[in-house]
């Protein structure tokens, strides 16, 4: 009987220790990843000829980094690596996949998809003038081309990834200009026992505003953003502080975000059943404890499913191919402890919950946006066109909206816009968020070229 | 208790086909409501390809696409908002000689319906569209077809309809039909009922099993159109382009929206399911029609895609659509079934099932569609 074929989407974190699994227990897994090397978005390597230190590049997260890079490199001739790869589509037991300018079907046994998260954004008029970015590109720049987004940079979101690339980017020699967290004060006072489960990240996250305090970095809490100043390039950002007051701060980039949202297009097309994630608010695919999906043969691990960061991932990729083993009717893995892996996944879900309370996501700032701020920046469509789909062509939902509007319909798909959407949408209708639904994935997650070559059979 | 609604006409589906006849009935003073399972427009309405071609239709039918492409141009004036129709012409290509002389026989009868098309070389075709291979042998272009965005149309119609007074019932899911003496009684799943003299069958796909339920079985299957659409690029191909060809794995047809994405489609159907409501796009299909597209127009195979979609459609064996009277039943009428070409057809259904409905006969024929050529 030949091997089952699994394939594991995404070789960050999750991707790397769900593959591990794999391997240890006799299969030869095929892991597909966009990026050129693994690491995931996280722990991204750097480019080939870069020489920096893990210390540098990764900060407080190094011996973690060194540990997923490790792994991985151990399991190479071990796994069927796929790089610079983009899976495209996924139904019925059978990946798409697009790899150097060719088109590769792929059935499957099994398939774990740890395809991660990006930045989740708010759109704020102005969020379109050059030199502003989402934090997670803001790193990027950082750790892939050893380059900062500009000289003195303006930091606005919430959530600890805020502090962190502020904090990298003092380190790094930028000037930062301030920091501008959305969330007020006290809402960390407020989410402080749910946070206490995991005393080491809040002595990280306190270590991070010492570093900002003592490099001079004002930070604002309880902010609101007006705008993004500037025609070709960013000039300022102007906001209004937590006791009402409006300022105005110089500085020729902003760097973006509030969290993460979950890359969930490969489950979607699964046919993933999904659930509105009140902590997150968002939708995510619904899994069992060790993540199963509703689809059977489909598992999901790490920030694509559960947004509880990359340790968490680490722990929900073992998971997830523990479950694969015990699915196909293999023996389990050695050294696996399940029940303690989810009783970790458990303690690190309040620690989420706990974040959710103290850096909210600002819904109301964005059911407040004024009609021609820009929403879907691929469609050009704006708040007040959004509104009217919701009023005058009485769109109940995302999708309604998008065949009348075209938001979310561009190159990215409403990745980026897809969530402030169904804010303002459901906001019009005088509605909760999750009344406005979530726009339906549709094939390719990402843009595919025409030209690619298809083997012939 | 439940409440009772009585109207001259009911009208049970609301795409296209419903929505332009709940409009051009009240046109025409006659109280009608439109009962609607999810929303307006959202099936084969909302996902084909948007295009509003004459040229290639079976050519009894072009009566009926001639007084529909009147309408076409109306409809800023008759619905009071913009469903981006451009008539910008039609080119059909062909890559073989016999082809070609296809497109001349088409054109010679095409003729006696008002249908003007011009023949041209590949060359001459080639000086005027640049962008052409050198692998078109020749074309077939009439001037006044053009596209519309499909997922606005039905839409608009129901909200004009509305304005003009028609009731437009949506999220009501229809369990019950029944003939009784004074006409026909509807239930929804909610237990409301609804009672009219006249019943108007446009359900698309789901319509086959509405007429069985009236002994009118219909040889009629669900497919989905294989859709797509490129990222955008600079507006530069503006009449919308299809081919003439006997090989279903050669045919694809390609609009530029001047917002500047080429919408695709062509090489064959996906599978359609009546009861999910969904309809799947098979990647091999959009794969294939990459090699078509680029096979047209070369400079395609620079773009990327960004999106894929399908959408239930009802195909009738013959590739007609089910239009006019019921054979059976006095008071019921159909008009379901458009086979992937229902777009173009849409108003003119809606004015002339009307006009039908209102007066007891139309101008337009409508022979060859009746119900009862399955019989």
């Amino acid at each position: 009987m030949a091997a089952p074929r699994v394939i594991v989407v995404g070789a960050g974190p999750a991707g790397t220790r769900a593959a591990e699994v794999l391997v240890a227990a006799g299969l030869r897994p095929v892991v597909i990843d966009e990026a050129a090397d693994n690491g995931g978005q996280i722990y991204r390597r750097q480019p080939a000829g870069f020489r920096r230190r893990a210390e540098e590049l990764y900060g407080t997260e190094a011996g973690r980094a060194r540990a997923v890079h490790g792994a991985f490199s151990a399991l190479r001739g071990r796994i069927e690596h796929w790089p610079q790869s983009l899976a495209w589509q996924l139904r019925d037991g059978t990946l798409q996949v697009e790899r150097g300018g060719r088109a590769h079907r792929l059935d499957f046994d099994r398939i774990i998809l740890a395809t991660g998260a990006t930045d989740r954004l708010l759109p704020i008029p102005g969020w379109t003038v050059p030199g502003t970015f989402s934090l997670g590109a803001a790193q990027i720049a950082l750790k892939a081309q050893a380059c900062a987004i500009g000289r003195r940079v303006i930091f606005l979101g919430s959530g600890p990834l805020l502090y962190l690339v502020a904090a990298q980017y003092v380190k790094a020699g930028a000037q930062v200009a301030a920091v501008l967290d959305t969330a007020p004060a006290a809402a960390r006072r407020a989410a402080l026992p749910l946070m206490a489960v995991r005393p080491s990240l809040l002595i990280k996250g306190a270590a991070l505003l010492w570093r900002l305090k003592r490099a001079g970095v004002p930070v604002h809490h309880g902010v609101a953003p007006l705008r993004i100043e500037g025609d070709s390039r960013v000039s300022g950002l102007v906001f209004r502080d937590a006791a009402g007051r409006e300022q105005r701060l110089e500085g020729d980039a902003v760097g973006m975000g509030w969290h993460l949202r979950a890359e969930s297009q490969l489950a979607d097309l699964a046919g993933c059943t999904f659930a509105f994630d009140e902590v997150s608010r968002q939708w995510l695919p619904r899994i069992d404890a060790d993540g199963r999906s509703s689809v059977d043969g489909v598992y999901l691990a790490g920030d694509g499913v559960r947004l509880a960061g990359a340790d968490a991932a680490e722990l929900g990729g073992k998971l997830a191919a523990r479950a694969v083993l015990q699915d196909l009717g293999l023996p389990p893995p050695a050294g696996i402890d399940a029940e303690q892996l989810r009783r970790s996944l458990a303690r690190m879900e309040r620690f989420r919950q706990g974040l959710a309370v103290a850096f909210p996501w600002p819904g109301d700032i964005i059911a407040k946006l004024s009609d021609d701020t820009l929403v879907c920046r691929c469609e050009a469509i704006t708040a007040g066109t959004l509104r009217r789909s919701a009023t005058a062509l009485e769109a109940p939902e995302m999708n309604r909206a998008k065949a009348f509007t075209r938001v979310g319909m561009g190159r990215c798909q409403g990745r980026f816009c897809g969530i402030a959407g169904a804010e303002i949408l459901a906001a019009a209708r005088g509605e909760p968020m999750q009344a406005a639904g979530r726009i339906r994935s549709a094939a390719p997650v990402k843009p595919l070229a025409v030209a690619i070559e298809v083997e012939t059979p | 208790m439940a409440a009772v609604n009585q109207s001259d006409v009911l009208i049970l589906g609301g795409g296209m086909m419903g929505a332009a006849t709940a409009f051009f009935l009240r046109q025409r003073g006659v109280s009608v409501t439109l009962l609607e399972r999810g929303l307006c427009g959202q099936q084969a309405s909302g996902v084909n390809f948007g295009n509003v071609r004459r040229q290639g239709r079976f050519l009894p039918q072009l009566p009926l696409a001639n007084r529909s492409r009147l309408l076409w141009s109306r409809l800023p004036e008759l619905l009071g908002e913009d469903v981006e129709f451009l008539p910008t012409g039609h080119l059909r290509v062909a890559y073989r000689p016999e082809h070609l002389a296809m497109m001349e026989e088409y054109r010679d009868g095409s003729r006696n319906y008002g249908l003007e098309l011009e023949i041209i070389g590949g060359n001459a075709a080639r000086d005027r569209y640049p962008w052409l291979s050198q692998e078109v042998l020749g074309g077939s272009f009439s001037v006044e077809d053009g596209h519309a965005n499909p997922r606005l149309v039905a839409p608009a119609f129901a909200r004009a309809a509305k304005r003009d007074g028609a009731r437009i019932v949506e999220n009501c899911d229809v369990v019950a039909i029944e003939c009784e003496a004074t006409g026909f009684r509807l239930e929804s799943a909610g237990g409301e009922v609804w009672r009219a003299p006249v019943l108007q069958v446009s359900a698309g796909a789901w319509g086959g099993r509405i007429a069985a339920s009236f002994g009118e079985a219909v040889p009629i299957i669900a497919r989905g159109p294989q859709m797509g659409v490129t990222e955008p690029v600079p507006y530069a191909l503006h009449p919308v382009l299809g081919v003439t060809t006997k090989t279903v794995g050669e045919v694809v047809y390609l609009r530029q929206v001047t917002r500047g994405n080429i919408v695709f489609g062509g090489t064959g159907h996906g599978p359609a399911d009546l009861d999910t409501r969904r309809a799947k796009v098979m990647p091999e299909i959009t794969l294939q029609q990459f090699s078509q597209l680029r096979r047209m127009v070369p400079a395609i195979g620079a773009l990327r895609i960004i999106r894929t979609w399908s959408g239930v459609e009802g195909y009738l064996r013959d590739d007609r659509p089910v239009m006019g009277p019921s054979g059976k039943v006095s008071g019921l009428f159909y008009a379901f079934g458009f086979c992937g070409h229902g777009f173009q057809l849409g108003p003119g259904v809606g004015e002339v099932m009307a006009e039908l409905i209102a007066t007891g006969s139309t101008t337009t024929p409508l022979a060859p569609f009746h119900i009862g050529r399955f019989a």
